[in-house]
């Protein structure tokens, strides 16, 4: 709260001398301030309390990616009108808001004009429940202080309390075993009513409006703010999907609404041929309602590694010495976490193994067009009937941002999962697969039955295998493509072999079969304890943050090794293989919190490797025999 | 169908309505060396004059400054009615006070810039008058003497033509008077109308007869202050500037208001009422009889002009990676409308402008935004300058000295060749040769034009079929390629039809206008298209790629669209054999099933083959790993590579022309003289001229790696090398082990042909030991013919010995059954 006062006098105190290196200082303050230990837990966040809730013209910090950037705009900076009070004329700071005061003289020779850009930012898409109930419990702030509920909204949400009671009852669990994050004494009234909230002004918002408002979030079925972003300072730096904590100053002014009229009066376009160069879906993209869309006018903003809020998120000593207090344990949580997840695949070792693998890996570099560091994984022969759904869901409770495709025909021909350049509304029209760094994506194949792709199914099919190869998206701007880097963890599910590329295939061997496989899983996952999921959460998001080098003596070795399995057999080992096998010797190491490769490394790696080779061709030979 | 004929045209006097007519069908009057009269100025009694043209002339009041109406300018905006102020007047001057009289007239400057309209005048007269470029290239000035005047030969032309628009480029301008051109840079608003001023009094001085439609606009382009959308900042408001961009949408033609004609519903007294800054004042007391509020507007009295919303998006090259283009509104005016459409290229000169956000007069806030916008004073179409045949890339890709410099560094190096080829697709492994091949693809030969002798345009891509196993790095090849060169496009067999790789018909949703839409062939002119899984296309795709490879144009036939558009690419294509695995003991041909006409128009195919070989597989290994540990920095410096390599192609494309010097065309001469030796010694054609083509497209373009304007023998020596290299892979004669040339021209080497012969020829000798029959069965008879021979015969050999003998006229094949004839 400190925060608001800084903001609301810093502004005027430093419009009245025009002084241009203020505009440095306001921003060298703010960081400073930010800096602080646990600073940045004061400021209110629009992740996690309602928009009713704040402040205008407040300081509050926002956790999103950027979904599309605006072309820059140009805004008055410095402007001059005429103070109401003393009728002198007064010079104005523009920056930092949306609307100007008083009546604005235009002509006047002292008016600044000055750049600045918009973004489109949405929440994280496919963020999990728990990493949003954690950030939510570890902020510090009585969001309810700054708001009297009105009459009217309280009655909206004693009737979704009421309807929302199984879902809440669900969560209840988690909230209490959380224990240490629960410091806040109404912790738990509030997460009640910042879930159910938000469906509530979505519900209630079609209605009020007569057209549908599109938030445009990349995954369906999203909740959350979305929000204009004001960007003054380091425009370059910024990069569309990356994900950002933003701290800026909240502007909801009713002003910056514009009412599109549906029949506009022909004769207003005529003579204002000004207002006539936005169609009105550009207008209600740019210019969307400031009660649902509100503008953030930046005033710093920090990219964020990752967004496990039980990590520290900056990169200070803080981080560090929380990395290396982990370090001692990682191989013992690697241990438990395996064993959990051997039990959740019905305890085949092995494929647990290659999972564990699998959500530690991400794209450390790129040589040339070659992305280094990728390990989609195949699961093959997994069990219908949910078990995959339910798989999903135990997945998601251990990664911080994850998204399941259920690839059935139906979602294939119809789902946009590129994203596209609507040029009429002039936005970028996102699809499922603008996503985050480091999020998992998991394409579940077994939901694929026999039929037709058509033309939009073969082009989002086409895009899956573009994913797991390169990862890269092309987004269509129909008359050209441009292409977006990314960075996805890829997991697919099937029945047999999947029909997308993949670097490692693995077949299901369940030791185990339950008969019912609904109880077994649920059984498994509740008996886990909260802090033991969270330290597998901790462990997996680390593990992926850890640098790793190989020495010259062991890359010796690994070469003589390559030299000696093609001497038997050229065709048993190629270069593809010793490409995944190197991948898997990472990812090895790294799990074990081993920052080298080691000889043993090496060997394991080619042992698990080799296991899963004669896995697969024994599945092969199995299915060769059949007709 | 009108036909006119030319010579009985002449010296008449076409009727305006004819005339306008012609114009609706796209004929340019100005062939008939008459006036075109404008509907407007005909009088409405005779719609058909008689008379001479010159009779006609005199005494009209249509010649001269005075008499051509001048048009009013939108595109320069209401033309503020800036008073001129004397600079000596102001108080800060200093030396006011002793400013003489005369030095007065030459002091006086528009208000809020630093122009004086007698000067600026008299300077643009002057750079018209005197202004040459002897070196200039440019396609508008093609026919023009490049000795004389520049612009008073395009004021000859107008004078001629008839069409009163003189675009001026600004760089002869700088060139000319550098502060002339900061003074139209800065205030173009004002220093525009006294250019046209100017160029309207020197025209009419000298040619005082002609009639235009209306006065001379001056048009100027390609000033230097802006060349890319996201530069543009608020200090370049209400300056000209060009950027270039790629229009997206285009709107209706939208009426805008220049004059408001109001009439008094009282009095019927009328008034008119001009724009100003984008608003029309209504008058709220009529002056006649001082009735408030009773003047309406008339709406066919009122003055209108035309004017178009474009929107443009910046080109794809000027983006940084990971961020979304931007887009600019543009308004195009008068007869600029509909000049572009939808997907065009274009370069934009204009003025940039930035309009408040309309004050509501209920609502002191305002938000504090600018709308901005760019009025179009000319369009300039980057890609439309290909139907000349111009390379676009030598304005685009500007160097700066020291990158030439280190540029020219690296050609001089010796082993300049080795080192790009190495830098090229670093992460894949050897493959040297192909990397090789590659690389002399991205330079491509030197373009030579034989249409003067009616052989039209030799080809001087060179084009690269990869085959080989799955799994060796062929895709990862292309991606490297596509993402190297700046005009390339990547498209899969699988996914592609034929449509999608020439271009299509397709009908605007907007403007219910056919468009034609290229597709991914033609997109890449002068550049590379890359086509994986080539095996894959169907056969119709396919063929359209023989006229690509070879004549590089492309021709369509749809919906009634006939043309022929370049498509000038390098085709770089990658093929999985048949039977999933590289099967040594087949040929070229029957591995991966291509016709082998499609084949013959590749200059190299390479096999990409697991080598299998000890020291290969260590050194791969290191290479591998290498791959996954290297350090930050080393993958930065090998970055800058990259940007090297890219700069290094697009130089030499733009500026090595090498020719062919006595000694390298001796060489080149030996090197196919020798090669069709080698056939002629068993019988057989081992070369046909395409290969002598292909041996010289590879030694210019190895010329240009190494930045020499004369190709010589070492050239011709690596592109012999790198051809034998390449046939060695993959014209092998599996059976006989030698190369066979015809594998790749014929689709079978001499052996397989000499082998169907005889199979037909036993197949025949056992039919006529039968005797007479009329008609055999088709089972029958095969089974008959393996049990003959002694090798054995498969299907497809019966089969293929069937159709020899039915080319013969000597049998017939229908359906099961084998006629005589």
């Amino acid at each position: 709260m400190r925060m608001w006062f800084v903001c609301r006098f810093c502004c005027p105190a430093a419009q009245s001398n025009s002084n241009p290196e203020w505009e440095a200082k306001v921003l060298e303050y703010f960081k400073g301030q930010l800096r602080e230990k646990e600073s940045h837990s004061w400021v209110p966040s629009l992740n996690d309390v309602p928009l009713h809730y704040l402040k205008p013209n407040s300081l509050v910090k926002f956790r999103c990616l950027v979904q599309d950037m605006f072309d820059p705009e140009f805004y008055m900076g410095v402007y001059e009108t005429v103070d109401p009070s003393t009728k002198a004329n007064v010079l104005r700071c523009g920056k930092y808001k949306d609307v100007t005061e008083c009546g604005v003289d235009l002509n006047s020779r002292n008016t600044v004009t000055a750049e600045r850009q918009t973004f489109y930012c949405v929440p994280i898409p496919g963020e999990s429940p728990w990493a949003k109930e954690i950030s939510f419990l570890s902020a510090r702030v009585v969001p309810s202080t700054s708001y009297v509920p009105s009459r009217q909204k309280r009655s909206y949400e004693e009737d979704d309390d009421d309807m929302d009671t199984q879902p809440q009852k669900q969560r209840e669990p988690h909230t209490v075993m959380m224990g240490g994050g629960g410091e806040h004494p109404h912790g738990n009234g509030d997460s009640k009513r910042q879930e159910t909230e938000a469906p509530s002004s979505q519900t209630t918002a079609p209605s009020d409006c007569s057209s549908h408002l599109d938030l445009n979030f990349p995954l369906p079925g999203e909740r959350g703010p979305a929000c204009l972003v004001k960007v003054y300072e380091g425009l370059d730096s910024f990069k569309l999907n990356d994900t950002l904590e933003i701290y800026g100053i909240l502007s909801v002014n009713p002003v910056l609404t514009v009412i599109v009229y549906p029949h506009r009066d022909p004769s207003l376009l005529l003579l204002n041929p000004t207002e006539s160069m936005e169609t009105p879906e550009e207008q209600r993209a740019h210019d969307p309602p400031a009660s649902l869309v509100p503008r953030l006018h930046m005033l710093y903003a920090r990219p964020l590694q990752h967004n496990n809020p039980l990590l520290p998120s900056a990169p200070t000593e803080d981080q560090s010495a929380f990395v290396s207090s982990f370090l001692v344990e990682m191989a013992s949580v690697r241990a438990e976490l395996l064993a959990y997840l051997t039990h959740v695949l019905l305890g085949d070792g092995l494929a647990a193994e290659y999972l564990l693998l699998h959500l530690i890996s991400n794209v450390y570099t790129r040589r040339d067009v070659l992305p280094l560091g990728k390990f989609t994984l195949n699961l093959s022969g997994c069990p219908l009937n949910s078990y995959t759904e339910r798989l999903y869901q135990i997945v998601q409770q251990l990664v911080p941002c994850s998204y399941r495709l259920s690839m059935s025909l139906h979602t294939m021909n119809s789902m946009r999962l590129v994203p596209k350049k609507d040029y009429v509304a002039n936005r970028l029209v996102s699809g499922a697969l603008q996503l985050a760094r480091n999020t998992s994506l998991f394409l579940d194949e077994t939901q694929l039955e026999q039929g037709q792709l058509d033309s939009s199914g073969v082009r989002n099919i086409t895009a899956l295998g573009n994913l797991i190869s390169w990862q890269k998206v092309d987004y269509d701007f129909s008359y050209h493509q441009m292409e977006f880097p990314c960075n996805i963890n890829v997991l697919v599910t099937s029945e047999g072999r999947s029909l997308l590329p993949s670097d490692c295939q693995v077949p299901l061997q369940p030791q185990v079969t339950p008969p019912n496989m609904e109880e077994y899983l649920t059984t498994i996952h509740m008996a886990q304890f909260t802090s033991q999921i969270n330290k597998f959460r901790v462990y997996l998001s680390l593990a992926r943050t850890l640098d790793y080098s190989i020495s010259d003596e062991v890359t010796k070795a690994v070469e003589d090794d390559f030299v000696d399995m093609r001497k038997d057999d050229p065709q048993s080992v190629t270069a593809e293989d010793l490409h995944r096998m190197l991948v898997v010797a990472r990812l090895l190491s790294l799990s074990l919190g081993q920052t080298t490769l080691s000889r043993d490394g090496w060997m394991r790696a080619k042992h698990i490797d080799m296991l899963r080779r004669s896995r697969t061709e024994q599945q092969k030979s199995l299915n060769g025999n059949e007709p | 169908m009108i036909l006119i004929d030319d010579s009985s045209a002449v010296n008449t006097i076409v009727p305006s309505n004819l005339i306008t007519k012609l114009k609706i069908l796209g004929l340019n009057t100005s062939l008939f060396n008459v006036f075109s009269v404008l509907p407007s100025e005909v009088d409405m009694s005779s719609p058909l004059m008689y008379g001479t043209p010159s009779s006609r002339v005199e005494g009209t009041p249509r010649s001269g400054v005075g008499g051509t109406p001048a048009r009013q300018r939108p595109d320069l905006g209401s033309i503020r009615k800036a008073p001129q102020v004397d600079l000596h007047s102001e108080p800060p001057s200093a030396d006011g006070a002793v400013a003489s009289e005369q030095a007065l007239g030459q002091k006086l400057v528009i208000w809020g810039t630093d122009v004086n309209v007698g000067t600026c005048k008299e300077k643009f007269q002057r750079f018209l008058q005197r202004f040459i470029d002897p070196t200039s290239n440019e396609d508008e000035n093609a026919g023009l003497d490049l000795n004389e005047p520049l612009y008073m030969q395009k004021l000859e032309e107008i004078s001629v033509v008839g069409e009163p628009v003189l675009n001026v480029n600004c760089s002869h301008v700088q060139s000319f008077d550098a502060d002339l051109y900061r003074q139209l840079i800065s205030y173009p608003q004002e220093v525009i109308p006294t250019f046209d001023m100017a160029v309207n009094e020197l025209f009419f001085e000298r040619f005082p007869d002609s009639i235009l439609e209306h006065q001379i606009q001056v048009r100027p382009y390609n000033a230097l202050k802006t060349r890319n959308m996201r530069s543009l900042n608020p200090e370049d408001i209400d300056q000209m500037i060009t950027i270039s961009g790629m229009v997206i949408r285009t709107s209706q033609l939208i009426p805008e208001m220049q004059e408001a004609f109001f009439q008094c519903q009282v009095c019927a007294f009328s008034t008119c009422v001009e724009v100003d800054r984008g608003r029309i004042a209504e008058p709220a007391v009529c002056r006649n009889c001082n009735t408030t509020h009773s003047l309406a507007l008339i709406h066919n009295r009122s003055a209108f002009s035309d004017k178009q919303m474009i929107k443009v998006q910046e080109s794809p090259d000027d983006m940084p990676a990971g961020q979304t283009p931007h887009t600019t509104i543009v308004y195009a005016h008068n007869d600029l409308v509909d000049k572009v459409q939808p997907g065009d290229r274009i370069n934009i000169t204009g003025i940039y402008r930035a309009v408040p956000m309309r004050e509501n007069p209920r609502q002191s806030n305002v938000k504090s935004v600018y709308k901005t916008h760019i009025d179009v004073i000319h369009f300039r179409k980057t890609d439309e300058k290909r139907l000349h045949g111009l390379d676009e890339d030598s304005d685009q890709k500007l160097f700066t000295e020291e990158r030439v410099q280190i540029l020219k560094e690296l050609a001089s190096k010796p082993d300049v060749y080795d080192r790009l080829s190495s830098a090229l697709a670093p992460s894949i492994y050897e493959h040297e040769d192909i990397k090789k091949g590659i690389l002399l693809q991205l330079f491509g030969g030197t373009r030579k034009d034989f249409s003067q002798t009616g052989r039209g345009n030799f080809r001087a891509e060179v084009n690269i079929l990869l085959c080989g196993d799955p799994g060796t790095s062929k895709s990862q090849l292309l991606q490297y390629v596509f993402n190297l060169v700046p005009r390339g496009q990547y498209t899969s067999g699988k996914g592609s039809s034929a449509v999608g790789l020439t271009a299509y018909v397709m009908k605007d949703p907007e403007t219910k206008q056919l468009v034609l839409q290229t597709g991914a062939l033609v997109l890449s002119d002068n550049g590379i298209c890359c086509i994986d899984e080539f095996d894959k296309m169907s056969d119709s795709t396919r063929s359209v790629l023989h006229e690509v490879m070879e004549q590089q144009t492309l021709s369509i036939a749809k919906a009634g669209i006939i043309c022929q558009l370049n498509a000038r690419t390098s085709v770089l294509a990658a093929a999985n054999p048949v039977e999933s695995q590289w099967n040594p003991k087949k040929t070229t041909i029957e591995n991966i099933q291509l016709p082998h006409t499609l084949l013959s128009r590749f200059d190299l195919i390479f096999l990409m083959l697991d080598p299998q070989d000890e020291a290969y597989d260590r050194r791969l290994a290191h290479h591998l790993v290498a791959l996954y540990y290297q350090s930050e920095e080393q993958i930065e410096e090998e970055f800058l590579d990259m940007a090297v390599l890219k700069d290094y192609i697009a130089y030499a494309r733009t500026y090595i022309n090498p020719r062919l010097n006595e000694e390298a065309s001796q060489a080149l001469i030996e090197a196919y003289v020798d090669m069709r030796k080698i056939g002629s010694g068993r019988g057989m054609v081992s070369a046909y001229p395409r290969q002598l083509e292909s041996l010289i497209r590879l030694a210019e373009a190895h010329a240009k790696v190494r930045f020499s304007d004369k190709v010589e023998t070492i050239d011709v020596e690596e592109a012999k090398r790198l051809h034998r290299e390449a046939l060695k892979q993959s014209a092998t004669d599996p059976r006989t082990g030698f190369v066979d040339i015809s594998i790749i021209t014929t689709g079978m080497s001499a052996t397989a042909r000499k082998r169907k012969e005889e199979v037909a020829q036993a197949l025949k000798k056992m039919i006529q030991s039968k005797g007479k029959t009329p008609a055999m069965k088709y089972q029958q008879l095969f089974d008959d013919l393996r049990g003959q021979s002694e090798a054995a015969i498969t299907k497809d050999m019966f089969e293929e010995a069937l159709r020899a003998l039915a080319d013969e006229d000597y049998l017939t094949v229908t359906g099961k059954t084998v006629r005589l004839l």
